[in-house]
């Protein structure tokens, strides 16, 4: 096992290197603008930006820019082109307000996904099934950021129906209360995706393990049916939505909220990482990256351990 | 049941062939050890001819099928077909050498491609192997009569089909590109008694028809009797005996053979009572690390000290018939001083006394072939 | 007399599906006592699955019909409501099937496979369940109980999970073992352990089998008394040997032909039915067998009653011909001279 942890662990090192480094190649290959002539301003002289651009090493080549780049950022002192500020430092003032969001949201959409799976799938073919399953595929087809735009044009204050506040994050150690307050409508926006998606993964999963023969036999030994239910059909159909949930989280946790975090105005990393990209900022660009993929790689490696746990054919003998 | 063979050369040869499996362990992957699946087989196939590969769970009649068809790499070893060796070929090289050979596989629900019209299943050999559009479909609409079922049956899907036409639809695609060799791996083990035996009878008439050669794997030998020229029992990837068909079942000389012949169920109370069953304890050791000397002996009720060291060499008893035993069965004092004094054990010369003649060796006269 | 545990009486099975009505099940009666092995023979199709599964309720459904009576110990099994039957499954009756790869969980322990039965319907505690379990491997035959009932499906052979299957099914001291084509997916050596290993508990439990299997050669050691189904019919029911001796049907005949037999001479040809089982939507009318039967003549449009017209009193069959007629008849198929289909 531990000889599996290591490898993976290594693999995990290996993705991080070369997501960064191609990300980079990207932005230094896209066209936007040389960023010393934005750094200078509008009444730089050539000889302004050529300054600048030797202080930012903007001449080297390209792969020891990299390299200076990397160095900067793990050393905690790269800083952003456009705005001066420290990467990282911007990186971990927006992680309360994406922890909030994506913790909130998964435990609302695990929960609700679960149910909505569950009761679609018992239900099967009936009127309750055909309905959940419409508002599903509503819920998976709406864009996160109208959704999100429609939810603060009614229902936050100001506007029609006045019951949240609108958007903005608060610190839980501000004042809990409209911590949660500000969260709900965010929660329940980023989470309405996924409830739909995970609900009709689960379903599909739910029916296919029923017809499993070790729930027949679970039935033909007079288990009662929500043992079978629960410890036969879920226990099994369950395994595949944990290797999605971790991936998913990763991947929000990582700053894939963007549009939530943009529409609601919570200043979390998903949102510096927009802001970055639609200026073309390099460094914070590869800082929310590096910060994302490090997520992604890390839970990738505890989902596969928690699968291996989960069923006992995975595991490495 | 056989034509006679087309000269002296066996249209296919196994010749010590071994087919290991690693298993892997630690951070790098270090092979800690190996699945043994096949260990050390030898046998000739002429050109005609069905021989029986007859073994249990994990004997690795499977593997050695697959291998010899080369969908396995041997990991020693060589495949020698018409005279060429195919061991070691790469893809590109064996691709004309498909045409040649083909498999059958056991599981009909599992081995076509659910979502493919059976028009698709059996065409896609043709296509892949550069036969026209026009020629195909009147080609696999021939196929679907030689096999018992109907051209209208082109455009169907798999799962409209019983497990025993799923299984014809296997044998047609197998038969596309008129191969020479055709392994079928248990082709019947998962029919009912009475599809079996219409299977069993396609397949003895196809292999009139076109002059095909068979390997013929199974785990039960009742079922294999009715196909085979010659039979080879596996065990454990080691080949214990190798001989014409009805010898073997008139005189076992291997206690393995003897008990896989006990176990074949007799439909008839009396019979079956007053006969002697030998039910072998335990299961089938594991083939990482299978048991030393001969590899039966654990299970074996005849067994002694020198099997659990020595591994007993396959050896000519007469008359085509080879064993690997040190306490051969039904073998009379003659032929085992016979047998001791001429070690061969190269089954070479065993092929040779196994071709097909008039007298001796032959129970029933095969009329007009 | 044993007790008489198990009575059958008519029973139907009726499937709704969208292309009309699958009579899986079509008028079957047989008794089981105990001590008693019941043999049920008959291919795809032939409804005897379908039969045994609605012994236990495990093929209600709200697209399922049932007609008859199926009485076990005094009550009508089709009556009974869920709760009753989850009573009855797996404690008093209970069922292995065919294939135990895919019959076991694959995520869970076989201790503690084996273990749930007892935990539910004895209402034991973890430990006295694990107990329970590794002394069911020992009777089952399984070599080092005490750690291989921890182990997982997949770590089995097929035997070896096959005996944990029917150990688990003993767990709770049923009366009935209803076992579904067990040794279908084994080997051949593996098969003769398995219904050796049957017969065995059978008496150390005193319970009853019933052994469904399409191959008359398995149940010609261990059963007492066979029934052969086709398309959902009873088509002859005999004790074992008028059965095999004295065969009334020419499905059983050609059930009988088609096993390759190695106490006999090589075959130049296999015996084999021709032609296939029928859809059991749109049945063939009069005997279900007719257009597959060499030996069909006029009558054969008016479906036989399952009766007895042979000396032997109880066995029954559902053929016109007469009795002289049989026996001349069922010879070549029987001795594998016949020209086969």
């Amino acid at each position: 096992m531990l000889a599996f942890v290591i490898r993976r662990l290594l693999g995990a090192f290996l993705v991080l290197v070369a997501v960064s480094f191609i990300t980079y190649l990207i932005f230094v290959k896209i066209p936007g603008g040389d960023p010393a002539q934005r750094i200078a301003g509008k009444l730089a002289t050539d000889q302004n930006i050529a300054d600048i651009r030797q202080k930012l090493h903007l001449d080297d080549p390209f792969y020891a820019q990299y390299w200076g780049m990397m160095q900067s950022l793990f050393s905690g002192s790269l800083v952003s082109y456009s705005s001066q500020l420290n990467v990282v430092n911007e990186i971990k003032k927006g992680i309360p307000a994406t922890f909030s969001l994506c913790i909130g949201a998964a435990i609302i959409w695990l929960s609700f996904g679960i149910l909505v799976g569950v009761i679609s799938a018992i239900y099967a073919g009936r009127f309750s099934d055909r309905l959940i399953t419409v508002f599903a595929l509503i819920g998976i087809s709406m864009p996160v950021f109208w959704l999100g735009l429609m939810s603060r044009y009614l229902f936050a204050e100001g506007h029609p129906f006045s019951i949240f506040p609108d958007g903005e994050y608060v610190p839980l150690t501000v004042n809990p209360w409209q911590w949660f307050v500000h969260l709900l409508m965010p929660w329940w926006v980023l989470a309405v995706l996924f409830i739909g998606f995970y609900g009709r993964v689960l379903r599909g999963n739910i029916l296919d393990t029923i017809n499993e023969d070790y729930v027949r036999t679970a039935k033909a030994k007079g288990l009662p049916a929500k043992r079978v239910m629960v410890k036969h059909v879920l226990r099994n159909s369950l395994i595949p939505i944990v290797t999605l949930f971790g991936l998913d989280f990763a991947a929000v946790l990582g700053g894939s909220a963007i549009l939530t975090e943009t529409v609601f105005n919570l200043k979390g990393v998903g949102q510096y990482a927009a802001d970055s990209v639609q200026s073309l900022d390099l460094p914070p660009i590869m800082g929310v990256t590096i910060y994302a993929t490090f997520f992604i790689v890390l839970f990738s490696v505890f989902v596969d351990l928690l699968y291996a746990w989960l069923d006992p054919r995975i595991r490495p003998t | 049941m056989s034509s006679a063979g087309n000269g002296d050369a066996p249209l296919v040869e196994v010749q010590n062939v071994k087919k290991y499996f690693p298993i892997r362990k630690g951070v790098l992957g270090r092979e800690v050890g190996a699945v043994h699946a096949v260990d050390d087989v030898t046998f000739a196939v002429k050109e005609g001819e069905t021989l029986g590969l007859v073994g249990e769970s994990g004997c690795g009649k499977s593997t050695l099928g697959r291998t010899i068809v080369r969908l396995h790499e041997p990991t020693e070893g060589k495949v020698i077909f018409e005279g060429r060796d195919i061991s070691k070929l790469g893809t590109r090289a064996l691709r004309p050498l498909r045409r040649e050979m083909q498999m059958i596989f056991q599981d009909p629900y599992a081995s076509l491609n659910p979502r493919k019209r059976v028009g698709s299943i059996i065409g896609t050999p043709l296509k892949i192997h550069g036969v026209e559009k026009s020629q195909r479909r009147a080609r696999v609409q021939e196929l679907l009569e030689t096999v018992g079922l109907s051209p209208e049956h082109y455009n169907r899907f798999p799962h409209e089909f019983s497990g025993g036409q799923r299984q014809r639809i296997g044998v047609a695609r197998a038969l596309a590109l008129n191969p020479k060799l055709v392994v079928a791996d248990e082709p019947v083990s998962a029919l009912d008694v009475s599809i079996q035996s219409q299977m069993l009878n396609l397949l003895d008439d196809l292999q009139r028809e076109l002059k095909l050669t068979y390997i013929f794997i199974a785990h039960d030998l009742g079922v294999v009797r009715h196909v085979s020229d010659r039979i080879a029992v596996m065990y454990l990837g080691k080949l214990v005996e190798l001989s014409p068909a009805e010898d073997l079942y008139r005189r076992p000389i291997m206690p393995y053979t003897e008990a896989l012949l006990s176990a074949v169920p007799i439909p008839d109370p009396d019979l079956s009572e007053q006969r002697e069953r030998i039910v072998l304890q335990g299961d089938v050791p594991s083939p990482i690390n299978p048991p030393s000397g001969c590899r039966f002996h654990p299970r074996c009720r005849y067994m002694t000290d020198i099997c659990k060291e020595v591994e007993p060499p396959l050896v000519d008893y007469g008359r085509g018939h080879l064993a690997a035993c040190h306490h051969p069965l039904n073998v009379d004092r003659e032929t085992l001083e016979r047998a001791k004094v001429s070690r061969r054990h190269t089954p070479d010369a065993a092929d040779d006394a196994a071709k097909p003649r008039d007298s001796s060796g032959r129970s029933d006269p095969v009329p007009g072939r | 007399m044993a007790e008489r545990l198990i009575e059958v009486k008519d029973l139907e099975v009726k499937f709704h599906t969208e292309d009309g009505v699958v009579n899986a099940v079509d008028g079957v009666s047989f008794e089981l006592q105990r001590g008693q092995v019941l043999g049920i023979v008959g291919e795809s199709g032939s409804g005897k699955s379908v039969t045994a599964m609605t012994l236990l309720g495990l093929t209600r459904d709200s697209n399922t019909s049932f007609g008859g009576e199926v009485i076990y110990k005094g009550r009508n099994v089709l009556d009974m409501n869920e709760d009753e039957l989850q009573d009855v499954r797996g404690n008093e009756m209970s069922m292995i099937f065919q294939d135990p790869m895919t019959s076991l969980n694959p995520v869970y322990s076989i201790g503690m496979q084996i273990g749930e039965a007892i935990r539910v319907h004895q209402r034991a505690d973890k430990a006295q369940a694990r107990r329970r379990a590794i002394d069911l491997l020992r009777q089952v035959g399984i070599p080092n109980a005490e750690s291989r009932v921890d182990n997982y499906p997949h770590e089995f052979s097929g035997g070896m999970r096959q005996r944990a299957m029917i150990a688990m099914a003993l767990a709770c001291n049923p009366d009935v073992l209803i076992a579904d084509e067990p040794t279908t997916a084994l080997d051949v050596t593996i098969q003769a352990q398995i219904i050796e290993l049957i017969d065995r508990l059978k008496d150390e439990f005193n319970s009853a089998v019933i052994l469904i299997t399409h191959d008359l050669g398995v149940v010609a050691d261990v059963a007492d008394e066979i029934i052969v189904m086709y398309a959902g019919r009873v088509v002859e029911r005999a004790a074992k040997r008028p059965l095999f001796y004295d065969p009334q049907h020419p499905y059983t005949w050609g059930l009988l032909g088609s096993i390759p037999r190695l106490d006999r001479p090589k075959q130049e040809r296999l015996h084999s039915i021709k032609g296939t089982p029928p859809s059991l939507i749109r049945t063939p009318k009069g005997c279900k067998f007719r257009p597959r039967c060499p030996h069909a003549f006029d009558k054969c449009m008016e479906e036989p009653r399952l009766e007895n017209r042979v000396e032997e009193p109880g066995h029954l069959d559902r053929c016109w011909l007469s009795v002289d007629e049989k026996r001349r008849l069922r010879v070549p198929t029987l001795e594998g001279t016949e020209e086969a289909a």
